[in-house]
């Protein structure tokens, strides 16, 4: 689905992503666990055309997406929730979800997106900053789904958010995924979502691969070995 | 000040220039709309703005002059017809000013100044060059002229009222496409986040060129309306481009209530206090109270209300 090979990014001088290589199959989710500074939000934005790579090809499918911008890789078929939401916070729900239509034909807000998040329909008139941050979550996913991905990048999904909402939402990407058929890649450093979403499991460290592990035979304890401090 | 007239003069006077003052007030909101839409979409200040007002106002006067020559059985018409050529050739002008230089100096707003002020400058000679430094006048049309007494004393130019109904409609319009149209919508997300707009899908290149283009065409329109209050010469525009600064920051930067507003109460102060007073005296006084009002309220006058 989404293949990477060779790919570096870097701020200026600094390499922060170093030859990565990295395949997401069909369908699959994809946890990449690594602490602060690793370059998991870099790894992100640079997929998503925020941050140009340095080097290295990065392919959906077969169309080669490394050079493209943004608003072209949406249309190719990836979607982002970012770090923090990053929602129109002076725009209405319904308005903001809207903006995920600019790259589809529909004109409407499909109804099976409000099917998931019922919550997002009870306050579709409200301005989106002033939703919860749980709520506000609910509201970039649904957003990036507004553009019917093939492939969705969520970075750091759980961060400020309650234990029992991240349970529900690791319910729900799945329930995404396998009703809309999309591979999803998942930053993160909470180690027990990880598990309950993931079917494979990557740990980044300074830009690299370190550990790479399907989730059946993941060892806890290793992994959260690299998660300490 | 007030002691030489009588109540009934004074209620005629403030009456008076309360409705002259609803030109200048037409002027300033198209005007302000357009720099406002600009800014806040890009960050980017145009000080070529006025040069885009004199522009459509020079289109009025092409136009005006082609009716009278070639078409005078239907002169009466030429105003429609010019404001309408007058936004095009305007929001043209535009887009080939944001594709030939704005885009390249996003992100950097001394730059943009300066550019634009350099754009201001080449625009005027142009004008000067091609319309002659002296300035020009339309002939309004009879339908236009005169107008409509309300009292003994109280006179409402046609005109004015001409110009404030165009204004509306244009203003609504505007609002409907910033609030409830798909494209609004877009605009509204690249002004927030830019780098996240794009994220979602939409094409922030290209929602700048068309957004620079409807602010210069507005610029257009308000320059049609200008030539019923005032002859074009090639450095009018730069009269009105601090006046619009003014209009915009005491409104509230993206709010296009407080735009209105605020156009509305520096055009009626101006224009009342220009009768008592000298020009500069009423301008001076003005700047005074919007200085006063931004440092109690540095947002402006209105400002959205959200979580942060």
């Amino acid at each position: 689905m989404l293949s990477i090979s060779d790919y570096s990014v870097a701020y200026g001088q600094s390499e922060v992503i170093h030859n990565m290589n990295l395949d997401i199959k069909e369908n699959e989710i994809v946890a990449i666990l690594g602490r602060n500074g690793m370059g998991k939000t870099t790894l992100m934005k640079s997929l998503m055309g925020m941050i140009p790579s340095k080097s290295g090809s990065v392919k959906l499918e077969d169309t080669e997406i490394a050079d493209k911008k943004s608003h072209e890789r949406v249309s190719e078929g990836v979607a982002f929730v970012p770090q923090g939401r990053m929602i129109f916070s002076s725009m209405t729900v319904k308005e903001n979800i809207e903006t995920g239509l600019t790259t589809v034909k529909d004109q409407k807000i499909p109804e099976d997106l409000y099917e998931m998040f019922p919550v997002l329909e009870e306050m579709k008139a409200r301005k989106g900053g002033n939703l919860s941050g749980g709520q506000q979550q609910q509201l970039a996913i649904a957003r990036a789904l507004a553009s019917q991905p093939k492939m969705l990048l969520l970075d750091e999904p759980t961060e400020g958010i309650q234990p029992s909402i991240i349970k529900e939402m690791a319910q729900t990407l799945k329930k995404i995924r396998d009703e809309r058929n999309l591979s999803i890649v998942v930053s993160e450093q909470v180690l027990s979502f990880a598990l309950d979403i993931a079917d494979r499991i990557l740990v980044i460290e300074k830009g690299v691969i370190v550990k790479e592990e399907l989730r059946e035979s993941v060892d806890q304890e290793q992994i959260a070995a690299y998660l300490a401090v | 000040m007030f002691s030489d007239y009588s109540s009934t003069e004074l209620i005629s006077i403030f009456a008076m220039q309360g409705f002259a003052g609803l030109i200048l007030f037409s002027v300033f909101v198209l005007m302000a709309l357009g720099l406002a839409i600009i800014f806040g979409q890009m960050g980017v200040i145009n000080m070529a703005h006025g040069e885009f007002m004199i522009l459509g106002a020079y289109v009025t006067f092409l136009i005006s002059n082609l009716f009278a020559d070639f078409m005078p059985a239907i002169f009466s018409i030429y105003f429609f017809i010019a404001m309408i050529v007058a936004f095009f050739v305007c929001g043209a002008v535009g887009a080939f000013v944001e594709w030939s230089i704005i885009r390249h100096l996003y992100r950097r707003p001394l730059d943009t100044l300066l550019a634009t002020w350099g754009l201001s400058l080449i625009l005027q000679q142009l004008y000067r060059t091609v319309f002659g430094a002296r300035e020009v006048g339309v002939t309004i049309p009879d339908w236009m002229m005169g107008s409509i007494p309300l009292t003994d004393i109280i006179e409402i130019p046609l005109n004015g009222v001409f110009v404030m109904c165009l204004t509306l409609i244009i203003t609504l319009a505007v609002y409907f496409l910033m609030f409830k149209s798909r494209f609004g919508g877009q605009v509204r997300a690249v002004v927030q986040n830019r780098p996240m707009a794009g994220a979602v899908g939409i094409n922030t290149e290209k929602v700048d060129r068309i957004t620079f283009a409807l602010g210069c065409g507005i610029a257009g329109i308000a320059g049609s309306a200008f030539t019923m209050i005032g002859s074009t010469g090639p450095t009018s525009g730069q009269l009105y481009i601090v006046d619009t600064f003014l209009v915009v920051v005491f409104g509230g930067a993206a709010s296009l209530l407080g735009t209105i507003a605020s156009a509305f109460t520096i055009s009626q102060a101006q224009s009342t206090m220009e009768f008592f007073l000298s020009g500069s005296m009423s301008k001076v006084l003005t700047l005074l109270t919007v200085v006063i009002i931004l440092m109690i309220r540095p947002q402006g006058l209105f400002a959205l209300k959200l979580r942060k």
